[in-house]
């Protein structure tokens, strides 16, 4: 595609470095959670003694021929639909080129027809960035290049090829640059990885490389053409996404400043020195010579099976978010209801809500006290729901609170009144608390006349001597508000 | 039946009723080729201990009372371009020197099942790439008929092992005519059936989208037989037709009373006079026989060869690119590992293989590939649309098999152009997916084979079965004369 034909989403100005607009697109790579390889039936499974899932088809060996997995199609269609694409009739392609850990010389991919095409994702503050195609394609295998400098094959001893991978099945979803910062590269990728796991199509797990990102990165001022892009690989964190992309406008904007052209070329970002270094320029691309793979049929879903994924999807995150925003008055794009959900934990809440206990509080301890548990917390729901009508009603402060659920995540459910009991949290009423309150005003004239004339720091005496008075067991909220009432 | 049982037909019978024992038929068949194999070099590889052992394992079978299956003890040849688990298969090529693979195709696997015997792997073009079998590494072979003349390719090896009784039956492959031609310039029946029909998994790749498994054998049943035994459908392999086996040996006896035969009015020029007249005398057979003879026109078959040599090694250049030598078949080692691709590849493939491999690359390049790649899928569309109309007034249509009958060795191998228009008649079915086959229809002046090509459409096997079986009976009841 010319520069010319490419669209890109308005820029609300924003984001501006040195005057400069970014301009972004990724292409995100996700290996789907699928028994078996795309096209064979040896195991798709990560992290076992190398080359013990391959078969003549993962080898490419003469002779052999691939068969489509039908759960890979399904996935990449749940993908596509959670994406907002159209799923239509689509075809499979050979990519040639040579490199050691692709055997066939080829890597079958969908080129002109893809299964999945345009949709969009929407970040949590609402921006549309647009997928151009999501597409079904096989992995290489992987390569360890042994001896030499930075695990390049160039200089290396000797290079060992594990082909576990080969043939495992992706997805690669290729964003429009749409992405005018750092900051929303990284939204999108978060925002990504949820749908995947939402969806069931994917672990998306970045370190392990089951979801990987390129991002493609120009900078122009502001209503200006297009700048000439490059790509940049190996980014490894969302974190690295940020701080990469933010790393190459800045190069490109040093270029352009000096009066330099950018040249549009494959970069690697290195995560030790926080730079990008080129890996090939556009001359040295490969001609791929794609054509039509006659080993395969054209693949049509049919409209009664797009429709039946369709059906069965889950609610996905942003939906979810929305829902738990309803229920809290939280904003759905505040971090109690971004981390709630994102850990899968929105429904584990509603359902404490359902048993009687206040929502947001139920939103506020789960945030707080689940970050290790997962969307299916230890603590049943009720036992929750208890403990926090006990605080709301008045039976334990919110110190006390933290402290039950602590107990009760630790335990993994239990009686919250009877861990209240055992801690010898009791219920403190609200004239045994104006008792203590106002033998403190009367032992501590001085730190009451200071407090009474706009001293707040004098405060900090009269609360210390209530809840030493109260064994802790007062309010420390309550003990304000009495104290500023009695001020008045 | 007569005593010694030559037709796969009737081993079979012999085998499975216990009145002959497939030991014996094997060693009959051994013994041929031992006298024999020297002078016309059909084979690759002679398995005949695995033989041995597979006829005894036949013949245990019978004497205990159990049955074999539909081929017992039938021996077959196999192209070596069909992966045998634990047999080399080099597909004439050195760069497969060595590979044994760990897998049988699906041919291989379905014929050992039905109690046939592998006796050998035999000689082809290298990868398939050629129309004499002189292209194969491993030397020429020779055709039975005049051991100065080719056997026809690319499946010149399985053509000559049934030409010359080294088996009566054996398995080539059929990409652009590479069945067919050989079976005509050989003496004997050749079938290329609808792509789809025969499972390709185990098949070492030429050209994907033309490639298809099919019989050789001396008389049309057999070949039906050996069809309907490897045909059906193969989950390993996504372009197989899902359908069950063909049914073939049942239409045989047929009459062809009120078919509609084409004749090709516009037919590519250039056919041997010879040629041309035994293709008259089919025609007179087959009106005499009661079918109609109509005339059809297809425009764009002209063009069928050219396009064919843009698709075909298109395809062929990206099949063949994994042969690096670093997993399995030949290395040759040099200092690094770029030097040491280079170096496997050009000595491991021989020049027909490195021009289609150089020919496919170029159609497919960035910048080329419209004019030549592309507009050769355009053709290869025209003239199934022909081929549609054709098949709209006409049964089956009937032409050459080869323009010229078998020629001498040497005598086209330094021209590449001639020798692709051998296959000028048998090209057009594969670019369309039809079946297509070659029986042997009288002998030329110099008493060379001739064979006439009947065509039919896609799944019309059992019309071209039944019109080549109508051919034959003529042949047989005219002495082999008119």
């Amino acid at each position: 595609m010319s520069p010319a034909e490419i669209v890109v989403a308005p820029n609300d100005g924003s984001y501006l470095i040195d005057g400069y607009e970014l301009v972004c697109g990724l292409e995100v790579h996700v290996e789907l959670a699928t028994a078996t390889k795309l096209f064979s039936a040896s195991a798709n499974r990560f992290g076992d003694e190398p080359n013990t899932h391959i078969d003549p088809v993962t080898l490419g060996l003469p002779g052999a021929l691939p068969v489509l997995n039908r759960h890979a199609v399904e996935l990449a269609m749940r993908i596509g639909l959670a994406l907002n694409c159209t799923v239509q009739p689509s075809t499979f392609h050979r990519k040639n080129y040579f490199y050691p850990d692709m055997p066939k010389a080829y890597q079958i991919s969908q080129y002109d027809q893809p299964i999945n095409v345009d949709g969009w994702l929407e970040l949590p503050g609402g921006k549309r960035i647009g997928v151009e195609r999501a597409h079904l394609e096989e992995d290489t295998g992987k390569s360890t290049h042994v001896g030499g400098t930075g695990g390049r094959i160039h200089g290396s001893d000797h290079s060992l090829i594990d082909f576990n991978r080969a043939g495992v099945p992706l997805v690669e979803i290729v964003g429009r640059p749409d992405i005018a910062s750092p900051d929303e590269a990284k939204q999108y990728v978060t925002e990504l990885r949820q749908i995947l796991v939402a969806v069931g199509a994917s672990d998306a797990k970045m370190e392990e490389g089951s979801m990987r990102c390129d991002a493609n990165v120009s900078v122009r001022k502001p209503g200006a053409p297009l700048g000439t892009r490059c790509e940049i690989k190996n980014v490894n964190s969302v974190r690295s996404l940020g701080r990469a992309i933010e790393y190459e406008a800045r190069r490109q904007i040093a270029l352009i400043e000096a009066g330099e052209s950018i040249r549009q070329e494959t970069r690697h970002w290195d995560e030790t020195d926080g730079r990008t270094h080129t890996l090939r320029t556009k001359e040295d691309a490969d001609d791929y010579r794609y054509f039509l793979e006659p080993d395969l049929v054209p693949l049509d879903p049919g409209t009664e099976w797009i429709e039946a994924v369709r059906a069965a999807l889950p609610m996905l995150p942003r939906e979810r978010r929305l829902r738990l925003s309803r229920a809290t008055g939280a904003p759905a794009d505040g971090e109690a209801v971004m981390v709630v959900v994102e850990r899968g934990q929105d429904d584990y809440v509603l359902a404490v809500a359902e048993s009687g206990a206040d929502v947001a509080r139920a939103l506020v301890h789960v945030k707080e006290a689940y970050a290790e548990q997962g969307a299916r917390p230890s603590v049943p729901a009720a036992d929750l729901a208890r403990m926090i009508v006990m605080e709301t009603s008045g039976k334990l402060t919110s110190t006390q609170a933290k402290t039950v659920l602590a107990e009760l995540v630790a335990n993994g459910g239990g009686d919250a009144e009877v861990i209240a009991a055992a801690k010898g949290f009791e219920a403190m009423d609200v004239s045994a608390l104006e008792a203590i309150v106002d033998d403190a005003i009367a032992a501590q004239p001085d730190a009451w006349a200071k407090y009474c004339a706009g001293e707040e720091k004098a405060m900090g005496a009269l609360v210390g001597a209530i809840m030493k008075a109260s064994k802790g067991k007062a309010d420390g909220k309550a003990v304000t508000a009495l104290l500023q009432s009695k001020r008045g | 039946m007569s005593a010694t049982p030559s037709t796969a037909f009737e081993i079979a019978a012999a085998v499975r009723a216990g009145s002959v024992r497939a030991i014996d038929v094997l060693e009959a068949h051994l013994g041929r080729i031992a006298a024999r194999e020297t002078d016309i070099h059909a084979f690759n590889l002679v398995t005949a201990d695995e033989a041995r052992a597979a006829a005894t394992r036949i013949d245990d079978l019978v004497a205990a009372g159990r049955d074999p299956g539909p081929l017992a003890g039938v021996p077959i040849a196999l192209k070596d371009n069909m992966c045998t688990r634990g047999v080399p298969t080099t597909c004439s090529s050195r760069i497969l020197e060595g590979w044994k693979p760990p897998y049988d195709a699906t041919v291989v696997s379905r014929l050992a099942a039905m109690g046939a015997v592998s006796v050998g792997k035999t000689n082809l073009d290298e990868f398939a790439m050629g129309s004499s079998t002189e292209n194969s590494a491993f030397g020429v072979t020779l055709n039975p008929r005049d051991t100065s003349r080719v056997a026809g390719g690319s499946s010149g090896g399985s053509a000559a092992a049934v030409a010359a009784a080294f088996a009566p039956v054996s398995l080539g492959s059929d990409t652009g005519g590479s069945i067919r031609q050989p079976a005509a310039l050989c003496g004997v029946v050749g079938v290329k059936p609808t792509y789809g029909t025969v499972s390709r998994y185990g098949l070492v790749a030429f050209a994907s989208s033309l490639d298809q498994i099919g019989p050789f054998s001396a008389d049309v049943r057999d070949s039906a037989l050996i069809l309907e035994s490897i045909s059906g459908h193969d989950p390993l392999d996504s372009t197989s037709i899902p359908q069950g086996p063909l049914d073939l040996v049942s239409v045989l006896d047929h009459d062809v009373k009120g078919m509609r035969i084409g004749r090709i009015t516009d037919m590519p020029e250039g056919a041997d006079p010879d040629v041309l007249g035994r293709l008259e005398a089919a025609f007179d057979a087959l009106r005499a026989a009661g079918a109609t003879i109509v005339d059809v026109e297809l425009p764009s078959l002209k063009y069928g060869l050219t396009a064919y040599y843009l698709i075909a090694p298109a395809e062929a250049s990206s099949n063949l690119a994994r042969y690096d030598g670093v997993r399995y078949g030949r290395r040759v080692d040099a200092v690094d590992t770029n030097s040491m691709y280079m170096a496997t590849r050009a000595a491991g493939f021989g020049d027909e293989v490195k021009r289609r491999i150089m020919l496919g690359t170029y159609a497919l390049s960035a910048g080329y590939y419209d004019a030549y790649y592309g507009k050769a899928l355009k053709v290869r569309r025209l003239i199934s649309d022909d081929f549609a109309r054709a098949y709209a007034t006409a049964d089956v249509l009937l032409t050459p098999t080869s323009p010229i009958p078998a020629f001498k060795v040497g005598e086209k191998a330094d021209d590449p152009l001639s020798m692709y228009l051998c296959d000028i008649y048998t090209i057009p079915t594969n670019l369309a997916g039809h079946p297509a086959m070659s029986v042997p229809f009288g002998e030329s002046r110099d008493g060379l084979p001739i064979g006439v090509q009947v065509m039919a459409s896609t799944l019309g096997e059992q019309p071209m079965f039944k019109v080549a079986s109508a051919l034959e009976r003529h042949m047989n009841s005219s002495g082999g004369r008119s």
